[in-house]
C-alpha cells in the first residue's frame, strides 16, 4: 500500500558516518569525560591549598615526541592503504606499534625518575598521586590502542584491509590520534598547572 | 548450502533476517543478541532487584515504625543481624538503607528502566531490525548481570554490605576501620559499580548510535516518538556522567587500597593520626554529584518519555506541545550538569556560589513545569481510557507535581540549611524521582506488555495494583514532609532515645504500615505479570489503537522485527482524533495521500513529496543495511 512511495524531505542515511565509527566517537567522549573530571578534580584540589610542588620528569618531553611521531606514521599507513600499498602499510603499522611500546616504556622510566626524585604514587601529597593517576590511566588506555593496531596488522596480513575496506584502519587511526592528543593535553595541562 | 536455499524458498517475501535465528536454547534465551530478548532480561532482573530493594526498605521501616517490637521471626533470613534481644543490628540498619538506595537508583530505575525500554522500544519505534551492535548490547546485559551478582553476593558476607549510604562519601567509605560495611562490602560495591558503569556505557553508546543511524525511511527527528527522544537524551546524559563516577570510584579505590590521600586528611582514630595528608572529602562529593545529579534525570527522563506516549495514546489526543516537550527535555538534560552543588549547600561552600547554584536549580522548575502543563493539557478534553498504563502515567504526573514543588523549597541554599538530610529530602526525592520513575516503569510494562509477550495483562488486577500503590506511596511519603520539617534526620536507626522526636511515633507507625501494604500490593502485579506471560489473553495487533511503528509488527515478532520490508514513516506519531479522519488514530505508516479527508493544507503540499520520484529517490535510498 505504501511501499512504492517516498518522502523526499527526510533522510534515509541520516548521518554520513559509519555506525561503528560513530560508536567509537561516543566511546572517546566517555574517555574524555573521565580525564576531564580528573583534571577538574586536580584543579579543585590545587585551589584547596596543601599542595606540594615538584618538577615534572624530563622524560615526558621525549615520550611526547615519540607519540607525535607515531601519529604521523599511523596517518602515513592510512594513506598507503588507500593506494593499496600493503607492504608499506604493514611496515608503517609495525613502526607505529613499536613507537607505542617505546612510549609505554618511556612513561615507565618517567615514573622511575619521579620516584628517584622522591615523588611517590602513594603516601604523599595528592599533587604527586595525581601525576601517576593521570599518566597511568592514559598508559592503560594506550595499551588498548596498541592491541587495536595489532589486530589491524593481523588483518592487513590476511588482506582484509585495503582501499575498499578501510573502516577498521580508519577507526584505529582515529583512536590512535585521539590517544596521542589526550597525552599532549594531559602534559600541557600538567606543565601549566603543576606549580 | 542446500538448507539455506530451501529456507529461501519456504519463506518467500521474508528478508534475510529471518532464517539465521534458529539457535539453540542458549543463543535464543540466554546469550541472545536480539534487542527484545535483552530487554526482557533487563526487565526480569530489574523486577528481581525491585522486589529485593522493596523488602529491604520494609525491614528498616519495621525498625522505624515499631522500634520496641521484636523481629525475632526474621532470624531465619537475617541470622546474626538480629541482636540477642530480637532487635535489628544498628550497623545492619545502615547497610539496609545503603543497599536499598543503591539497588533502587542503579539496578532498578537505571538498568531496569532504561535497559528494558530503550532496548525494547528504540529499534521497534524507529523502524530498525535491531540495535547498531547486537553483540555490544548482549555484553551490556551480561556486564549488568555480573555487576548484579557481585552486589547480591555482598549482602551475604560476614561483615555485611556497604553501609556508608548510597553516596559512599569518604572518609566513611574510605576507611575500613570506620564501620564493618566499609571493609569487603565496600570493595564489592565498588567492583559492582565499575561493572555497572561498563554496562551502562555499552548500552548508551548503542542507544545513541541506533537512534542516529538506523531510523527507517521518513523517520526524521521531528517524527520521533517522545519515548525515543527521552531514551536518546538519557543515553547522552549517561555517557557524559557515568565516566565521572568512574573517576570518583577510581580515586576512592586508590585511597582505600593503595594509600593515596585524594579524599583523606587529618584523620585521627582512637587518638592516633592516620598518615594520609592533603586530601579533601569535599572533592569526592563534587565528583560524585557531577554524576549523581544527572543520574536523577537518567532515572526520570525515560519515565517521562513513556508517560508522554501513554497519555497521548489513551487520551486519544495529540500530545500538547511536541516541540516544547523536546525542548524542555533538552533543557533539563543541559541543566542537570550544572546544578550538582545543590546537594552540597552545607559543606561550607562559598555563599555566593550557593546562590548561583540556587538560581540554576530553580531554573529547572521551568522546563519541568512545561512538561507538567503539557501532560495536563493533553488530558484536558481528551477521550480518556483508564487502562492501567494510563493510570500509572497520570500517577506519575501527580507525583511529579507534588514532589517537584518541594524541590523548589529545597533548591534554596538558605532553606536547605534547615532541611538538609532530613526526612523532607527523603519525601521529596522518593516522590519526584523514586515513585514517579517507578510509576513510569509500571506504565511502560502495562502498556507494552502485549508487544513484549503477545498477551494481555488483566486490567482489573492492574487497577487494584494501581490504586493500592498510588494510595500507599502518598501515605508513605506525605507524612515524611512533616517529620522532616520537624527536624528528623534521615538514616537514623532510632528516634526513641530523643525526647524531641517522640511526638511523631504514631506517624512513623502509619508510614511503616503503608509501606508494608504497598509492598504487598506489588505481589498482585507479580502474579498478573507472570500469569499473563503464559496464560494471558492473546493480544490483538494494536490493542491500544496506537500510531507508532511497534504495533505494525506481528504478535510475536521474530528477530528482525518485521517479516517483510521495514515500513516507511510519513507523519508524526501523534495523529489521534484528527478532525475529518475515519478512525481516531492514523498510524505513522499511512501517507498523507491516503488521508485527503483529514489533511491540513500544509499536509496536502507534502503529498507531492510522497508520490512518484520512484526512479530517483528509491534507487538512491535502497536498503542500506
Amino acid at each position: 500500500m505504501r511501499v512504492d512511495m517516498k518522502l523526499v524531505e527526510s533522510p534515509d542515511r541520516p548521518l554520513a558516518m559509519h555506525p561503528k565509527k560513530f560508536a567509537l566517537w561516543l566511546f572517546m567522549i566517555s574517555i574524555v569525560m573521565i580525564f576531564a573530571s580528573l583534571t577538574s578534580a586536580y584543579l579543585v584540589k590545587r585551589g584547596d591549598g596543601n599542595w606540594r610542588v615538584f618538577d615534572l620528569p624530563q622524560m615526558f618531553y621525549y615520550t611526547s615526541a615519540v607519540i607525535l611521531v607515531s601519529s604521523i606514521t599511523m596517518q602515513m599507513a592510512v594513506r598507503a592503504a588507500r593506494r593499496d600499498q600493503l607492504k608499506t602499510v604493514i611496515s608503517l603499522l609495525w613502526f607505529t606499534l613499536i613507537m607505542g611500546l617505546l612510549f609505554l616504556g618511556g612513561q615507565f622510566m618517567a615514573w622511575g625518575d619521579m620516584i628517584s626524585n622522591n615523588v611517590y604514587f602513594t603516601g604523599g601529597n595528592p599533587s604527586e598521586s595525581f601525576i601517576y593517576v593521570l599518566s597511568g590511566l592514559h598508559w592503560v588506555h594506550l595499551i588498548s590502542g596498541i592491541i587495536f593496531i595489532g589486530i589491524i596488522l593481523y588483518n592487513t596480513h590476511k588482506f582484509r584491509i585495503h582501499s575498499k575496506a578501510m573502516v577498521r584502519l580508519e577507526m584505529a587511526n582515529t583512536y590512535w590520534h585521539f590517544l596521542g592528543a589526550l597525552w599532549i593535553y594531559l602534559f600541557v595541562f600538567l606543565i601549566f598547572n603543576h606549580q | 548450502m542446500a538448507t539455506e536455499e530451501i529456507n529461501v524458498v519456504e519463506e518467500v517475501g521474508h528478508e534475510e533476517h529471518d532464517h539465521d535465528h534458529h539457535g539453540n536454547f542458549w543463543t535464543t534465551y540466554v546469550f541472545s543478541t536480539d534487542h527484545k530478548t535483552i530487554a526482557k532480561q533487563f526487565l526480569i532482573t530489574g523486577i528481581f532487584w525491585a522486589l529485593l530493594g522493596g523488602i529491604l526498605s520494609v525491614i528498616f521501616r519495621l525498625q522505624l515504625g515499631f522500634p520496641e517490637s521484636s523481629i525475632e521471626w526474621l532470624r531465619p533470613f537475617l541470622g546474626d543481624w538480629i541482636t540477642g534481644d530480637g532487635k535489628l543490628d544498628p550497623e545492619f540498619y545502615l547497610a539496609l538503607v545503603t543497599m536499598h538506595g543503591t539497588i533502587m537508583v542503579f539496578f532498578v530505575l537505571t538498568a531496569g528502566l532504561s535497559g528494558t525500554f530503550s532496548n525494547f522500544l528504540i529499534p521497534l519505534q524507529i523502524g530498525a531490525r535491531d540495535m547498531a551492535s547486537g553483540f555490544m548490547n548482549m555484553l551490556s546485559y551480561w556486564f549488568f548481570f555480573a555487576s548484579s551478582v557481585v552486589m547480591f553476593t555482598s549482602l551475604f558476607i560476614e561483615t555485611g554490605p556497604a553501609s556508608g549510604g548510597w553516596v559512599i562519601y569518604p572518609p566513611l567509605s574510605a576507611l575500613p576501620q570506620a564501620v564493618n560495611g566499609s571493609g569487603l562490602g565496600m570493595t564489592l560495591w565498588l567492583v559492582s559499580m565499575a561493572l555497572f558503569i561498563v554496562s551502562t556505557l555499552l548500552g548508551g553508546i548503542n542507544y545513541i548510535t541506533t537512534v542516529i543511524n538506523m531510523r527507517t525511511k521518513g523517520m526524521s527527528f521531528s517524527k520521533l516518538p517522545l519515548t525515543i527522544w527521552a531514551f536518546f537524551l538519557t543515553a547522552v546524559i549517561g555517557l557524559l556522567s557515568f565516566p565521572v563516577l568512574f573517576s570518583a570510584a577510581l580515586l576512592l579505590i586508590f585511597d582505600r587500597h593503595f594509600g593515596t590521600s585524594f579524599f583523606l586528611s587529618d584523620i585521627y582514630i582512637n587518638g592516633e593520626a592516620l598518615p594520609n595528608q592533603g586530601g579533601s572529602p569535599i572533592l569526592f562529593q563534587h565528583l560524585f554529584w557531577f554524576l549523581g545529579h544527572p543520574e536523577v534525570y537518567i532515572v526520570l527522563l525515560p519515565a517521562l518519555g513513556i508517560t508522554s506516549e501513554v497519555i497521548s495514546t489513551n487520551a486519544r489526543k495529540p500530545i500538547f506541545g511536541y516541540y516544547a516537550m523536546i525542548g524542555s527535555m533538552l533543557a533539563i538534560g543541559f541543566l542537570s550538569f550544572i546544578v550538582w552543588a545543590h546537594h552540597m549547600f552545607v559543606t561550607g561552600m562559598n555563599p555566593f556560589l550557593g546562590s548561583v547554584f540556587t538560581i540554576l536549580t530553580l531554573i529547572i522548575a521551568v522546563p519541568s513545569a512545561i512538561k507538567v502543563f503539557n501532560y495536563i493539557t493533553t488530558l484536558w478534553g481528551g477521550n480518556i481510557r483508564f487502562t492501567p498504563g494510563m493510570m500509572f502515567s497520570i500517577g506519575l504526573v501527580s507525583f511529579f507535581i507534588s514532589g517537584g514543588l518541594t524541590g523548589i523549597a529545597l533548591g534554596n541554599s538558605a532553606v536547605d540549611i534547615q532541611l538538609h538530610d532530613t526526612y523532607f529530602v527523603v519525601a521529596h526525592f522518593h516522590l519526584v524521582m523514586g515513585s514517579a520513575s517507578f510509576f513510569g516503569l509500571m506504565a511502560g510494562v502495562y502498556h507494552w506488555f502485549p508487544k513484549m509477550f503477545g498477551r494481555m495483562m488483566s486490567n482489573k488486577l492492574g487497577s487494584i495494583h494501581f490504586w493500592l500503590t498510588f494510595a500507599g506511596v502518598y501515605l508513605v511519603f506525605f507524612p515524611m514532609h512533616y517529620i522532616g520539617v520537624a527536624g528528623f534526620p534521615r538514616r537514623y536507626y532510632s528516634f526513641t532515645n530523643f525526647d524531641t522526636f517522640n511526638d511523631f511515633t504514631d506517624l512513623n507507625v502509619l508510614v511503616s504500615i503503608a509501606a508494608i501494604v504497598t509492598l504487598a500490593a506489588q505481589f498482585i502485579f507479580l502474579f498478573n505479570f507472570f500469569y499473563s506471560i503464559f496464560r494471558g489473553k492473546l493480544a490483538p495487533a494494536n490493542p491500544w489503537g496506537s500510531t507508532t511503528l511497534e504495533w505494525t509488527t506481528p504478535r510475536f515478532p521474530k528477530h528482525g522485527n518485521w517479516p517483510g520490508e521495514i515500513p516507511a514513516v510519513y507523519r508524526w506519531p501523534y495523529d489521534y482524533s484528527k478532525p475529518g479522519a475515519d478512525e481516531d488514530f492514523i498510524p505513522q505508516t499511512v501517507p498523507y495521500s491516503e488521508t485527503p479527508e483529514s489533511n491540513t493544507p500544509a499536509e496536502n503540499e507534502k503529498i507531492k513529496l510522497e508520490t512518484n520520484g520512484d526512479e530517483i529517490v528509491v534507487k538512491q535510498n535502497g536498503d542500506s543495511h
